[in-house]
């Protein structure tokens, strides 16, 4: 099997790799939902960071749990864990991000019964000197939680390594997203996105190691033509867990060069410091690192940030593609769409749930778009 | 046009609350002193309901209050218009609509008293919620004013250390903040002044719910939905003092002459969630057509709720705390202690959850709230799915159904 493939296969059927981790190395695999978990923490207990994502099945169970104005992410994991899908996770940990997930952390701890549970309740700001003392401080207290969850000690030599690993692992990321902007055509979309998602659950080593030969092969290639004259499109929002998304985009004439997605530069963007303690590095990354939505940084740093990219990626539009009844995302919509406006960046808003999306529509909307750029 | 002569009934008479117009008086000044505060030289800020108001006060600074012109927005029908205006702003029809209405209004100048006086600056605690944070971040937008963030860490299984420290240090700031925005000191003796005045105030505030443990209640959660007001937006002054000291000596004479707001109580119902505002009425007349009168509230305890953690002597740092640990900002468990008691204080025969589209931390986990009610203390339940400003999430017809047929349930278990 070719890099390339181990990396889809894994990205497919995530639950089938972690209980093959499992088995293969007796270690533990702790379920997360966001950029905001201190990944690296968990990697050093030796444990599988693992993202957990909706289900793709129609919702039942958590309707018992969760009204209909929940976003389709938190009904849909949480219909993951209570149909027995996410047996094989030892914990979960739920950094403080926005109300739902909030209210997920509840239902979860009272209702899905994994060995542990860690609330992480990190600031909602992030810049002021006490929010980040206080963010240092949470990110300590979560590696003592974790070591009582899981009954071992995380050494400082053991996190060291994970910030490196972490580096490097980031590194090639923000490398594949480097070259895929100046060359389209290099990779589908699609493979881009099974990257980002196996970099979310597997092995971080193993996943490291793939990546690295991905790259090597890919620049040894001769680059596709990205098949029509291609537009440059930037994604902006939150997740985006469907891969046909990044195929139509590119059946109607475009290529994806950038994003701002949890499922995308947000993973990875952030070095760490190597030269200072793992901690320190750790709250300086997650406090300077450009924020979600649910956090704050100032006024007006995501648009400012989000034409910064546009501009540097050379993209021709935007489609922003949100979660339905994501209330973070959608307060931030009107004056993120007016700065594009003002900046003549065409933009679209797409409002889709986890589960699968009726294509027809979405083809024509893109279709459309494209168009417009 | 001819005269028209109201004949009163003198059975209704005596069961409205006289206070009331006290109350309309105290309000109509207070949003008058709000319009007219730059040509007083005083400054406004804007602040979210949970948050810290007491330093506004003793700085001098006129807070305004968005979710109670929300309240006000939502209780005179005008939410609708106001919410669509927004979302042509391209604000998702999902948003808090309190949220929605306040953006659109700040824009025309809408609403009952035709928009908010301008704010010099704004003081955001999400303590209640994230989307305060969002939508504060809008505002400060708009007016291109400082705004600053009192930022509540989230209590799920336990208060940390740190973030005990992290909320005493903001405090700090918080006041630095206001001296730099006020441009002077702030005076320490004022403000234990307005703090005694405002834990006198919540004493008070408190004291008024709580006699509706008598049978017959004095008054009614949708009484409480009104006389609120001046706990959130006047905490910490004498006159929000002197009012709930003449709302208490009514209750209590009401309840020595045997005054009950309903004519026949023969149930007794905790509400939970913020009010249904443009719908207050219909619900309380749909309500009492039963003999059902809804005792008490999960909303309104949340301005006195924490006050024993309050300690006078030491107000801003153990305020800190205090505002943390509301309501809302606790998880579904420690709020389901929280009901329990509830129900078992105001003796209530049945519990009726508001599950409020605009409010995710409110109404999320409201399901395994309900089922613990039912399973533990055998309480009958009823979810209203609505929404507090936004009449379009209201459906009449099927609430009124589901209603009867929980009246029915109730009646049923009490064997009558």
């Amino acid at each position: 099997m070719n890099r390339l493939d181990i990396i889809r296969e894994t990205a497919r059927d995530p639950h089938s790799y972690a209980k093959k981790w499992k088995e293969k190395t007796g270690g533990k695999v702790v379920g997360y939902f966001c950029t905001y978990t201190p990944e690296e923490i968990v990697h050093a207990s030796g444990s599988l960071p693992f993202r957990i994502f909706g289900s793709v099945d129609n919702i039942s169970l958590a309707d018992t749990h969760l009204q209909a104005y929940s976003c389709s992410l938190v009904r849909g994991g949480l219909e993951e864990a209570l149909k027995g899908n996410l047996s094989f996770l030892d914990g979960t940990v739920f950094p403080h991000t926005c109300d739902s997930i909030q209210r997920l952390s509840d239902i979860w701890r009272l209702n899905a019964g994994f060995p542990f549970h860690l609330d992480v309740v990190l600031p909602v700001k992030l810049d002021t000197a006490s929010a980040r003392d206080y963010l240092g401080e949470v990110l300590g207290k979560f590696r003592r939680d974790l070591e009582q969850s899981l009954g071992k000690s995380i050494s400082d030599s053991q996190l060291g390594d994970s910030v490196k690993l972490y580096n490097r692992m980031r590194g090639l990321m923000r490398e594949l997203y480097l070259l895929r902007s100046g060359n389209p055509g290099i990779l589908t979309g699609r493979d881009v996105y099974w990257v980002i998602k196996a970099s979310m659950v597997m092995d971080r080593a193993e996943f490291t190691e793939n990546l690295e030969k991905l790259l090597e092969e890919l620049k040894a290639s001769t680059p596709q033509s990205a098949g029509k004259a291609s537009r440059r499109v930037f994604l902006a929002g939150g997740i985006c867990n469907h891969p046909d998304f990044y195929t139509l985009i590119e059946d109607a004439g475009g290529s994806v060069v950038w994003d701002e997605l949890c499922t995308g530069t947000r993973s990875f963007e952030g070095v760490l410091d190597e030269t200072v303690p793992p901690l320190e590095a750790l709250t300086k990354r997650y406090s300077e690192r450009v924020v979600c939505p649910a956090k704050y940084n100032g006024n007006t740093s995501r648009a400012d940030n989000l034409l910064r990219l546009v501009r540097e990626k050379e993209a021709a539009g935007v489609v922003f593609v949100y979660l339905k009844f994501c209330d973070p995302q959608s307060f931030d919509y009107p004056y993120m769409k007016e700065a594009l406006d003002r900046a003549g960046i065409p933009s679209m808003l797409l409002e889709v749930e986890e589960q699968p999306q009726a294509e027809g529509q979405l083809r024509t909307r893109f279709e459309t778009f494209m168009d417009m750029l | 046009m001819a005269e028209e002569t109201k004949t009163l009934d003198p059975e209704k008479e005596k069961r409205k609350i006289k206070s009331v117009k006290r109350m309309k008086e105290i309000m109509t000044e207070y949003y008058i002193g709000a319009k007219t505060a730059r040509q007083n030289g005083k400054k406004v800020a804007w602040i979210t309901s949970g948050g810290p108001v007491e330093p506004l006060i003793a700085m001098d600074v006129i807070p305004v209050y968005p979710e109670n012109y929300g309240a006000m927005i939502g209780a005179t029908k005008m939410g609708v218009d106001l919410c669509e205006k927004a979302e042509e702003m391209g604000y998702s029809r999902d948003l808090c609509s309190y949220a929605r209405s306040d953006i659109a209004s700040a824009t025309v100048n809408g609403g009952p008293i035709g928009g908010l006086p301008e704010p010099d600056f704004l003081v955001c605690c999400n303590n209640i919620c994230g989307t305060v944070l969002k939508w504060y971040e809008v505002q400060a937008r708009y007016f291109k004013v400082p705004l600053f963030i009192l930022d509540t860490p989230f209590i799920h299984t336990e208060f940390s250390e740190e973030a005990r420290r992290y909320v005493k240090r903001q405090m700090e700031e918080y006041i630095l903040f206001l001296e730099e925005q006020c441009g002077r000191p702030m005076d320490r003796d004022r403000m234990d002044d307005v703090a005694r005045l405002s834990l006198q105030g919540q004493k008070l505030w408190q004291a008024v719910l709580d006699t509706t443990t008598h049978r017959p209640a004095p008054m009614t959660a949708f009484d409480a939905f009104f006389h609120l007001a001046l706990i959130v937006t006047l905490r910490g002054t004498q006159t929000a003092v002197d009012y709930y000291q003449l709302l208490l000596e009514e209750m209590k004479q009401r309840i020595e002459q045997g005054i009950g707001m309903l004519p026949h109580e023969k149930y007794r119902l905790l509400w939970d969630n913020l009010p249904v505002w443009y719908k207050t009425k219909w619900l309380s007349d749909k309500f009492a057509a039963h003999d059902a009168c809804l005792v008490a509230d999960t909303y309104t305890s949340a301005w006195s709720g924490v006050l024993h953690l309050i300690d006078e002597s030491n107000f801003l740092e153990s305020a800190a705390v205090a505002y943390s640990s509301v309501y809302i900002n606790i998880s579904i468990d420690k709020m389901y202690d929280i009901v329990k008691k509830m129900i078992l204080k105001y003796q209530a025969d049945g519990l009726v959850m508001h599950s409020n589209r605009s409010c995710k931390p409110y109404s999320l986990g409201q399901y395994d709230i309900q089922k613990r009610v039912a399973d533990e203390l055998g309480v009958p339940t009823l979810v209203l799915e609505a929404d507090m400003v936004d009449e379009r999430n209201f459906s009449e017809s099927q609430i009124e159904t589901r209603i009867d047929a929980f009246m029915e349930l109730i009646r049923d278990r009490k064997g009558e």
